[in-house]
């Protein structure tokens, strides 16, 4: 142990270091702390944070700063928010945000539904191939959504779902089950068996089976599945830029590019603006949950 | 309440068959319970009454019904787990209604139903708890309590005891045995363990390899096993098995084993002259040999006293023999000692088909 009794650091420390974290000694001096904990931990939060850092400044200097080389470009002299003002007032902002959740919440609703019930089947509904069938939907997973957009474009076409919201919230779930069924799958797995055939014996039927005991004790991997479905829909580009054109229609990402950049204009400051308020609502949904999402990715069912 | 008779049930998991013909009849407000070693089967055939497993070929019936091809629901019977399968997000109160709810039960019923059986089993200051607030006896106890609240035609158990700790299995024993007496449901009560089997059964079957070994009362197996397995797989110290010749000529009837020992044997056995068995006799009816009785020699291994008795080790004839003495003796390892069997208690098994002669 390098503690010494009566460091300020140290003294509450010496008594944890008596229980089962002995392993961990070394952590517990100011200087030694310093280098092995916080100074990671602030080149992390500098790499992950500065882009952030990035975008509210940029969407809040006034455009004369913008351009002028001679201020400094950490900082913003005279803060506007006419960026944001024009962002909302004189472009359809509010419909692209207005577009994206839409699109969003119904594809992740759909998702979430279906990779339920197929997780459910192919974990506890015993048929001959079922392994198979979680193979390949693992496998679908697998195939880049910048190599199916192509086929996916023609069958858009055909339905004649093309330039509607239809066309993402119907598509993007090739991309979300997948991965949603194989999350939940794992979680599904770890409910005890004996829950179900106490169930079965208690008179309920499959569908009051999932419904009742199953799908309340799964809402940790239903959570983090839908949030991750949620982000990857808020984010989405190539699906979007593809299948819809007209402005109205637009989601976030694509609006935020296609419409603020006027040829080799870049309007900065609207352009970070949008960026930043497009992010707010998976901010949101994260802060709410992360909880369960970090449970849910490291923790079972327990008793 | 109802009887459960099974006839000639088989089960076979893809090629493998692990239950191979099996005969039980369980009379109505008996209290069966199913023995015998992990992997005997004996889970598997109470699976198969509950409707958990298809039954491959024979017949379960339950009150007089086929229930071959009826889910586990229509059958009327409730079970407990080895790890209670209490559902985690449900109050005590609503894992022992749930059931009753599914059913459509009317509010007051359910509500007098399971303060009923909360009632019966100290459960009433639990109710509005979640079973993770709950100790290990708690928890098994709102197991039964779910059984209970349904009054099944039958009830299930499988090793419901087996998580708890030793103390606690005791005291779990008593209670399960005091509420069949007071509901006399038909009971099936799977267990590994024999003190389990023993103590609380009406009626044991003791199962081994996916066949009936042998069914009856208590001390009926625990007096006349039928064949070796039962012999050794009842009784806590087991029985003592040495393997011989029985011989009758030339003085009384003995069994010669290895290393020219010779264990007596009643005049009873003459007729085996010649004949290779297996000769048990069990702890108990070893006693120290008194003057001009026939016994045998041994070489004390080790002592283990409990205070109620004493557990002798000793080898004879190349094996181990235990004997238990309710005295107390000073016993010394490394000592010899004459163990005299008591003759009448002597148990001989065929030594091919380890049948009892």
């Amino acid at each position: 142990m390098t503690t010494s009794p009566g460091h300020p650091a140290t003294g509450p420390a010496t008594g944890v270091a008596r229980d089962d974290s002995e392993g961990m000694d070394y952590l517990m001096s100011l200087p030694r702390r310093t280098v092995t904990v916080y100074l990671p931990l602030l080149c992390f939060l500098i790499v992950l944070l500065f882009p952030f850092y990035w975008m509210g400044l940029t969407s809040v200097k006034p455009n004369e700063e913008l351009i002028d080389r001679s201020l400094n470009p950490w900082w913003v002299v005279d803060p506007t928010i006419a960026h944001y003002f024009h962002l909302i007032v004189n472009t359809d902002y509010p419909l692209w945000m207005w577009n994206t959740m839409v699109v969003a919440v119904s594809a992740t609703l759909l998702s979430i539904v279906a990779s339920v019930m197929a997780a459910y089947a192919i974990v506890r509904i015993r048929y001959s191939g079922s392994r198979w069938v979680g193979g390949m939907i693992f496998m679908a997973y697998l195939v880049p959504p910048s190599i199916l957009f192509i086929p996916l474009a023609l069958v858009v076409f055909q339905y004649g779902l093309f330039d509607s919201p239809m066309a993402l919230i119907l598509t993007y779930p090739t991309i979300l089950i997948p991965f949603s069924t194989w999350l939940l799958m794992g979680y599904f797995k770890s409910i005890p068996y004996e829950l179900e055939e106490c169930a079965l014996i208690d008179g309920a039927s499959r569908w009051q089976i999932l419904t009742r005991i199953v799908l309340p004790l799964s809402v940790p991997g239903i959570i983090s599945a839908g949030i991750f479905a949620f982000t990857l829909c808020w984010n989405e580009f190539i699906y979007a830029l593809v299948f819809i054109s007209s402005s109205e229609n637009k989601t976030v990402p694509v609006a935020v590019l296609s419409e603020l950049v006027e040829g080799d204009i870049y309007h900065w400051g609207p352009l970070m603006a949008g960026a930043l308020l497009g992010s707010v609502p998976v901010c949101i949904v994260y802060s709410f949950f992360v909880e369960h999402y970090v449970s849910s990715m490291t923790g079972a069912v327990k008793e | 309440m109802a009887e459960v008779r099974i006839r000639g049930v088989r089960k076979s998991f893809g090629n493998v068959e692990v239950i191979h013909g099996v005969d039980v009849d369980i009379s109505d407000g008996e209290f069966v319970v199913l023995v015998g070693p992990s992997g005997c089967g004996k889970s598997t055939l109470l699976r198969m009454i509950a409707g958990l497993e298809r039954i491959t070929d024979g017949e379960v019936m339950i009150g007089g019904r086929v229930v071959n091809q009826m889910p586990p629901k229509e059958r009327d019977v409730a079970m407990v787990f080895q790890n209670y399968a209490l559902y985690p997000h449900m109050k005590v109160y609503d894992n022992m209604a749930f059931s009753m709810k599914l059913r459509g039960a009317e509010k007051s019923e359910v509500d007098q139903r399971v303060q009923k059986a909360a009632d019966i089993l100290g459960l009433t200051p639990f109710l509005e708890r979640y079973p993770r607030q709950l100790s290990g006896g708690q928890r098994q106890r709102v197991a039964m309590g779910r059984a209970i609240v349904r009054d099944p035609q039958v009830f299930l158990f499988d090793e419901p005891l087996s998580n708890l700790d030793a103390k606690l299995r005791v005291q779990m024993r008593t209670e399960i045995k005091e509420l069949h007496q007071r509901l006399k449901t038909t009971s099936v009560y799977v267990t590994h363990d024999q003190i389990e089997a023993m103590t609380m059964a009406d009626r044991i079957v003791v199962m081994h390899d996916g066949i009936v070994e042998q069914a009856g009362e208590p001390l009926d197996l625990y007096d006349n096993p039928t064949n070796t397995f039962v012999a050794g797989f009842i009784g806590s110290p087991a029985m003592n098995f040495v393997r011989g010749t029985v011989r009758a000529n030339g003085g009384p009837a003995r069994l010669e084993a290895k290393d020219g020992v010779a264990l007596p044997l009643g005049d009873g056995w003459s007729g085996q002259d010649g004949r290779s068995v297996v000769y048990g006799i069990r702890p108990e009816h070893l006693v120290l040999a008194e003057a001009g009785q026939r016994s045998v020699e041994s070489e004390i291994a080790v002592v283990e006293p409990t205070g109620a008795e004493t557990l002798l080790v000793s080898r004879v004839a190349g094996g181990e023999f235990q004997a238990v003495f309710r005295e107390r003796h000073a016993f010394r390892p490394g000592t010899r000692v004459q163990l005299a069997p008591l003759l009448d208690k002597v148990h001989l098994f065929d030594a091919e088909t380890g049948q009892r002669l």
